[in-house]
């Protein structure tokens, strides 16, 4: 018969204890004796726990560093694989190239709408094109880029190589001697690499073309004039630093996401986990690099 | 390393050349050995079956000798390479003379089946002449009777037609040694038989030695000289068909019963 204390001994769950390890049959043990066996217990579980989770999470930074090692060095050294790297680009661009006309063209009309009444208060209207210019292309085409592209190409590419492994496709071009890695991992990484600069740069632009509208629809003001002011308030290390970003941001959308999906397990289930991975990792690692980027530039500043 | 073709146009098991010799061969995930000491050789033009129950360890042994895993201890010499101590360069180099069918086809989805068998044909021999090109898919497909599909998408195709575009894609590269992993499972009995048939001519025309990994019963008599039995990862029995019939194991005479 399992003994029984209650709350007022200060003991919060001895039926459970005595449950768990099965003394109906002993004489039951003083309070504070069992008490400190179910904490050992608990201490002991927690701690095998926590060293299978960082085991676990050890092994996945190796693996995850061993698979951009293998990157470099097979990006670096050939064969290369041009025929399926421009394909690549091609897709890549192809395919976001709507969403980002449609989203930056939205956000260049927004930022300048929402700005317009805050420099109006102070008289400083005039300031609205160097105000967006610099909004656009220090911060928002590179992020809202990044995003889109982490978005439309991260699920992308982690849902396809996934669903490559889960049907054994990569093992069948690995037995066919056709270097799997190099065709599918290393195109993909330096296509995204190579090609977010390119749509950063047309998505401000798209962005400028939207805020102009809202300004000339303010105070009637020629393109030519708009953009001229937008030239005079950026310089070079606003375009370079804009454009290194965007080569960051489609590295680390490239690199997550294939890493994602070349490494999927557990058939359909891991294809989808690898696609949401791709998507949530490629997001977080476009904030953080945008933050390093920024303090790096202020130092340089 | 023994790299020469397999000479005669003869179909005759060569005893005299091993193709593949595997010697105490081990393989464990965690805590769990799936292959305990796994011993066997298959001959020139020889088929061999390996016969053993779901996770028995069957399609870890033919990963194993393709390299796509690496065995914790043991022997495996392929066509004379040592495969486990083979650097990335070599492996590809011998996997070119391994044709390897998988379970579930492992067509790539994405392209035509046209596209399909090209691929292997450009990235390993580096042909990229259309009229080679089509000459090359059109023989490989004529070869398993599918060259109405050659511009279908794998998704168009029924299971047992699949199994086939897998095995021209193997064939077109012409290989000395074929794996079938599974080639009859999830097949109706008369599909099932046709893959076996097709198993065979690849034998008889391409003179390849081929390990047939089923469990198929009726597969592993049609399609093999001689029969491997995998019971718990070890290579119990060894020996034809009537041979492994007559024996009284327990987990074999399951087979034969059903």
């Amino acid at each position: 018969m399992a003994v029984v204390w209650t709350r007022t001994n200060g003991e919060i769950f001895p039926q459970l204890s005595n449950i768990i390890f099965d003394r109906s049959h002993q004489k039951p043990h003083t309070r504070s004796t069992t008490h400190n066996m179910l904490l050992a217990r608990v201490l002991l579980t927690s701690l095998k726990s926590f060293c299978m989770k960082l085991t676990k999470a050890l092994t996945n930074v190796a693996t995850i560093y061993r698979f951009v090692v293998r990157f470099f060095k097979e990006a670096i050294f050939p064969p290369y694989e041009w025929r399926e790297l421009l394909n690549q680009c091609f897709t890549i661009g192809n395919k976001s190239l709507f969403l980002i006309t449609f989203t930056c063209f939205l956000a260049g009309i927004v930022f300048t709408k929402q700005s317009q009444p805050s420099l109006a208060s102070f008289g400083a209207e005039s300031w609205l094109p160097s105000l967006v210019s610099q909004g656009v292309i220090r911060s928002l085409g590179p992020l809202i880029t990044g995003l889109i592209c982490a978005g439309k190409l991260g699920s992308n590419m982690g849902a396809e190589l996934g669903s490559m492994q889960v049907t054994e496709q990569i093992d069948a071009m690995e037995v066919s001697g056709t270097r799997p890695f190099s065709y599918l991992v290393v195109t993909r990484v330096l296509a995204a690499t190579l090609m977010l600069p390119l749509l950063v740069m047309y998505a401000d632009g798209v962005a400028l073309l939207g805020s102009f509208i809202m300004v000339n629809s303010f105070n009637d003001s020629s393109l030519v004039l708009f953009f001229n002011e937008v030239t005079a308030s950026i310089n070079y290390i606003d375009v370079t630093s804009s454009i290194v970003k965007a080569a960051l941001f489609g590295f680390a959308i490239g690199i997550i996401s294939c890493y994602a999906g070349y490494h999927s397990e557990n058939g359909t289930t891991g294809v989808g986990k690898a696609a949401n991975t791709a998507v949530v990792a490629s997001m977080i690692f476009i904030f953080i690099i945008d933050l390093i980027v920024l303090q790096s530039l202020n130092l340089i500043r | 390393m023994n790299t020469e073709t397999i000479p005669s146009e003869s179909n005759v098991i060569d005893k005299t050349q091993r193709v593949i010799e595997i010697r105490n061969l081990e393989k464990s995930f965690g805590d769990r050995r799936v292959l305990n000491k796994v011993n066997l050789e298959v001959f020139a033009r020889e088929n061999l079956a390996v016969l053993g129950r779901s996770g028995s360890g069957k399609s870890v042994l033919i990963k194993c000798i393709v390299g796509l895993l690496k065995p914790d201890s043991g022997v495996i010499q392929v066509l004379g390479y040592d495969v486990p101590s083979l650097s990335a360069a070599e492996l590809n180099e011998l996997r070119l003379q391994v044709g390897f069918s998988f379970q579930g086809s492992a067509l790539y989805d994405s392209m035509s089946i046209r596209q399909n068998l090209e691929f292997p044909l450009k990235r390993n021999l580096g042909i990229f002449d259309k009229k080679e090109l089509d000459d090359k898919i059109m023989t490989s497909l004529k070869e398993v009777g599918l060259e109405h599909t050659v511009d279908q998408k794998p998704a168009e195709l029924s299971g047992g037609m699949k199994k086939r575009i897998g095995i021209a894609r193997t064939l077109i590269l012409k290989p000395k040694i074929m794996l079938y992993d599974e080639p009859t499972s999830g097949l109706d009995p008369v599909t099932a038989a046709e893959i076996n048939e097709l198993i065979l001519e690849v034998r008889d025309r391409y003179h390849t030695a081929s390990i047939i990994i089923t469990h198929d019963i009726s597969c592993a008599r049609q399609t093999s000289d001689r029969i491997v039995a995998l019971i718990n990862g070890e290579s119990k029995l060894n020996g034809t068909f009537e041979e492994l019939k007559a024996t009284h194991d327990e987990e074999l005479e399951r087979f034969f019963n059903y």
